[in-house]
């Protein structure tokens, strides 16, 4: 079991880098998908004030 | 379809990784010259392999970008290079922790290591221009000129092992033309772990074009609402 040690880092290294890019790109997802919930709801009220016709219901 | 091929793909990745670390930890006899510490092997040949096929999709993307004019190109150009990076930089990194007890030192400016180092440098400077510089469409064709030029580095790195002098070992095809490994055990392990590899790619792919389609929609809504705005002020 010589190097067991060196073994033992490179595949901690893989999963953790791999591990910390899956969370940076998830939480990088979740706070654009706000963004965009926050700017279409934005961009529906100034429409609306604008007295810009808005689509259906249905294809809202 | 479009929330379920995202997850079908992350189960697929998690499937072939436990199998993948089954083989290797389990299956697969130790070498004999080596021991233990060969085994970083399974994962870091699939890392490299992954770090090419990513850096050959940005060279592709880039193409297609120059001669369509697609942002879905330039989208999949930069998802890939990022993902190439990220499997460069796990190529280095395990290539380093298993020289140290084979070779002694952590690194040696040997010329499959250096030409790996090169490739690093170049999509590191394409991923610092896309990161720097503003998403415009010049900016998008320099990064597709990058991206394309780069990706000469990888047969050069291939071929490395036979061009010059390098004590980095050819593993799946000796100087002889003979197989480099020796057990059918682990020719089998390799192939799991490739394939694992390639699963988890196309995955974070996937996902990370997903996360530019979004920004690309932030950006639209926020024009938009910049002129409607600007048209509620007149």
């Amino acid at each position: 079991m010589e190097h067991l040690g060196y073994l033992f880092v490179a595949y901690s290294s893989i999963f953790v880098l791999i591990g910390l890019y899956v969370i940076f790109i998830g939480r990088r997802q979740v706070r654009l998908e706000r963004e965009v919930g926050r700017l279409e709801t934005a961009l529906h009220d100034v429409e609306q004030a604008a007295g810009v016709p808005q689509p259906p219901a249905e294809d809202l | 379809m479009k929330g379920y091929l995202p997850v079908t793909l992350a189960a697929a990745t998690c499937l072939s990784m436990l199998t993948a670390l089954y083989m290797v930890f389990v299956y697969v006899p130790t070498e004999v010259d080596q021991g233990i510490v060969q085994r970083i092997f399974y994962f870091h040949l699939p890392c490299a392999w992954v770090t090419f096929l990513a850096f050959g999709m940005v060279a592709i993307a880039g193409g297609l970008y120059l001669w369509l004019g697609h942002k879905i190109w330039d989208d999949l150009g930069y998802a890939a290079a990022e993902l190439g990076m990220l499997f460069c930089t796990l190529v280095l990194v395990t290539g380093s922790i298993w020289a140290k007890p084979i070779w002694g030192i952590w690194w040696t400016w040997d010329s499959r290591l250096t030409t790996t180092f090169i490739l690093w440098l170049i999509y590191g400077g394409y991923l610092l221009l896309r990161s720097f510089a503003d998403d415009t469409e010049e900016i998008a064709r320099f990064a597709a000129v990058l991206g394309i030029v780069g990706v000469v580095d990888v047969p050069i790195i291939i071929i490395s092992v036979r061009l010059w002098r390098t004590i980095h070992p050819a593993v799946l095809l000796t100087r002889q033309g003979e197989h480099g490994l020796e057990d059918p055990r682990m020719v089998a392990t390799l192939l799991v772990s490739l394939g694992a590899f390639t699963i988890m790619f196309v995955w974070l792919l996937w996902v990370r074009l997903a996360t530019l389609r979004l920004r690309s929609r932030v950006a639209t809504l926020r024009r938009d609402l910049a002129v409607l705005e600007a048209g509620a002020h007149l």
